[in-house]
């Protein structure tokens, strides 16, 4: 392996700090730094009523599909139901709580991505059940780590996506999203993702088309609970 | 005294200026940008506080770049990360090309990273022999038609489907698709195959948290989360200015990334990557290796009245609003970074004598530096590459041709007497404006000669004067 460069970059940019920078942009910036930045985001209320709506709206906008489930029974047909409707033949998941009954009931086989396999194992399952760490009600976000969503490819590399959680995993913001996660793994694992919509482009003339390379259908089974 | 590359921009220019296809489709593209972009900024409880906000976490990061780098690369070794500090592209292609001749890597899969195609990255690894895809789309379809991206964020918005359709029967075998959707779904099919085959995935980074040791990747398709979690081993570069001080500055950041650069809430998928699998892990890379980039970005750093330009997030809602960039094109430029904050920053990058004619190419209307989300003075530094450039090394003509101007302004009596002699030659001018004998057709051919006024202003106060 070569030796890099360590040294020489670090005191090129000390040399280069030496001058101070003009504050020329931060002028007039008082008033901006007087709260935190997140209150310049679009605004979040503050009933969980009110979060669960917002969310809802943002999954609209952005095509994912959000289904209110009022218990666990409920949420586990909503997906039997699917799974009937697009012809489901295999299936990949995790072992999580709130979606062992429900995906149990599918009977199908069922790829466990939480043990051992191999992404080609993967590849052809016809959906990916998970759990996620919060629901962002601002964007209409998944947080999605290793140990809540059942690795790393669950969540991108089928072409549906079933998320199950619960209207009490709903938080305001990234910043609240960040605070949680750091709070349930003591710090940020090495794998995050927020999952804001199903898989699109725009890449041939600016044109929307989901399923670019991820999941075509993003649904969401939100238990009241 | 001209260079080539000036030459080369002056002469694409030409050609799309004129190319009312070109014009027609890239307005249609960024109307609808316009339109989502507007829709997305108005949620913001306040856009400009939070450009101040964004501008205020960058100017932090990168006036202590050394401090926030080594808490970064710390944080990243820790849990087993191979960091490499590179100070040019070579080094950076050099060192990437061997942690895939000792993995013993075969196939490369590759998501999008501008950091990557300024080093040319992708070119050193084929050389070396390794087959090496691109996955995102727009970048797929660049690759095949053999052409550098066009845009930094929308790379291949000079194409209609129809064009790409072509691309992909002559190059992939595919039939003849025209919607947007069944060209997206041949991409995708030939994709999925190679995420599997991969043993080497690339990725860019868009932000690098010093406070945790993450990097950030944007994107919408979820060709960057398969690329950075499928294949055994990972690469990630990125350049040294990407680095924020903490985790909570991407709640901010994120959102505006998304707003500026394509006109979304967020982007589909934001994934923050702090190292190879765990113990507890059952998939992601086995071997994870960070590459810092300076490549001439501590030239710019250096230059205090600039290094805001060090703030870009590379969104490109300054080419999109870019006069320029929407009339001349984004390959006109030759550059790996296009529009405003490309004119600025690559004559520090690659040599200021050889890229001064991109900062004369600008209206100076300033539409750049208003819709920076991280407030860049980007027309200003226009103007200061022209001074330094000038300042560096002067043209004698035009010197010659101010201290002229100069020396006959300052006399009165000349200018009094030759006013007159202007009406006698106006329509002279006129007659062969543009023309071989004109002697200012430099001027005069592409733009409109002003009328000379029957009257001289002199003239004309005495008249005022006299009548009343």
């Amino acid at each position: 392996m070569q030796t890099d460069s360590r040294e020489k970059i670090l005191r090129r940019i000390r040399e280069a700090l030496a001058v101070a920078a003009p504050k020329r942009h931060l002028a007039g910036a008082g008033q901006a730094m007087s709260h935190p930045p997140q209150d310049w985001l679009p605004p979040v209320p503050n009933t969980p009523a009110e979060l669960v709506a917002l969310f809802e709206k943002n999954s609209d906008d952005l095509k994912t599909v959000v289904h209110r489930c009022p218990d666990r029974a409920a949420a586990a047909a909503a997906l039997a139901k699917i799974s009937r409707e697009e012809g489901w033949k295999s299936v990949a998941t995790h072992d999580f709580d709130l979606g062992r009954a429900a995906v149990a009931g599918l009977n199908l086989p069922t790829l466990r991505t939480d043990l051992p396999y191999t992404p080609a194992d993967l590849e052809p399952c016809h959906a990916g059940i998970s759990g996620c760490d919060c629901l962002v009600a601002q964007t209409g976000g998944i947080v999605v780590t290793s140990a809540s969503a059942g690795g790393r490819a669950l969540s991108v590399l089928p072409p549906h996506h079933v998320v199950i959680a619960t209207t009490s995993q709903l938080v305001g913001d990234l910043a609240d999203a960040f605070a949680l996660v750091r709070m349930r793994y003591g710090e940020v694992p090495p794998f995050l993702s927020f999952i804001t919509g199903p898989s699109r482009t725009g890449d041939i003339e600016r044109i929307l088309v989901l399923g670019a390379h991820g999941p075509k259908k993003l649904t969401v089974l939100l238990i009241a609970e | 005294m001209s260079t080539i590359q000036s030459r080369q921009f002056h002469h694409d220019a030409e050609v799309l200026t004129h190319d009312l296809r070109h014009r027609k489709l890239i307005q249609k593209a960024l109307g609808g940008y316009y339109v989502k972009r507007d829709e997305q900024k108005a949620k913001f409880t306040d856009w400009q506080s939070a450009r101040a906000s964004a501008a205020a976490a960058k100017f932090e990061a990168v006036n202590h770049l050394d401090k926030y780098l080594i808490e970064f690369t710390d944080k990243l070794a820790a849990r087993g990360t191979k960091v490499f500090w590179a100070a040019d592209g070579a080094e950076a292609s050099a060192y990437i090309a061997g942690v895939a001749r000792a993995a013993k890597v075969r196939k490369i899969i590759k998501s999008k990273t501008m950091t990557g195609e300024e080093i040319h990255l992708a070119q050193a690894l084929e050389k070396e022999g390794y087959e090496v895809v691109e996955s995102d789309l727009g970048e797929f379809i660049v690759q095949l038609r053999e052409e550098p991206p066009y845009h930094i964020v929308f790379p291949s918005m000079h194409l209609t489907r129809g064009e790409i359709s072509e691309t992909f029967e002559k190059k992939l075998g595919s039939q003849p698709a025209d919607t947007p959707e069944e060209l997206t779904m041949i991409a995708r099919d030939v994709m999925r195959k190679k995420y599997c085959e991969a043993d080497m995935g690339i990725s860019g980074a868009n932000f690098a948290v010093a406070e945790t040791g993450h990097i950030s990747i944007t994107e919408n398709e979820g060709n960057a989360r398969l690329s950075t979690t499928l294949p055994r081993v990972l690469v990630t570069i990125v350049g040294i200015e990407k680095v924020v001080p903490k985790l909570d500055d991407l709640a901010l950041l994120l959102p505006m990334l998304a707003t500026s650069g394509s006109g979304q809430n967020m982007t589909c998928y934001n994934t923050l990557l702090g190292g190879p699998r765990e113990q507890d892990e059952t998939d992601g890379p086995v071997e994870y290796h960070v590459v810092l980039l300076d490549n001439q970005r501590t030239t710019l750093l250096a230059d205090a009245e600039q290094r805001d330009s060090l703030h870009c997030i590379r969104c490109g809602a300054c080419l999109n609003v870019c006069p320029i960039f929407k009339n001349v094109g984004g390959h006109s430029y030759g550059t790996t970074y296009q529009g405003p904050i490309g004119s600025v920053i690559t004559p520090h990058l690659r040599g200021l004598q050889s890229w001064k004619h991109l900062s004369f190419a600008s209206s100076l209307c300033g539409a750049c530096s208003e819709t920076c989300p991280v407030k860049i003075d980007l027309h200003h530094h226009l103007l200061q590459n022209r001074r330094n450039a000038i300042a560096e090394k002067f043209v004698w003509w035009e010197k010659t041709l101010f201290a002229g101007f100069a020396w006959f302004m300052r006399r009165p009596i000349l200018y009094r007497f030759a006013a007159p002699l202007l009406r006698i030659g106006d329509p002279i001018l006129r007659l062969i404006r543009g023309q071989v004998i004109d002697p200012v057709r430099m001027w005069t051919g592409t733009r409109d000669l002003p009328k000379a006024p029957p009257k001289s202003f002199k003239e004309y106060w005495r008249s005022r004067h006299a009548n009343r």
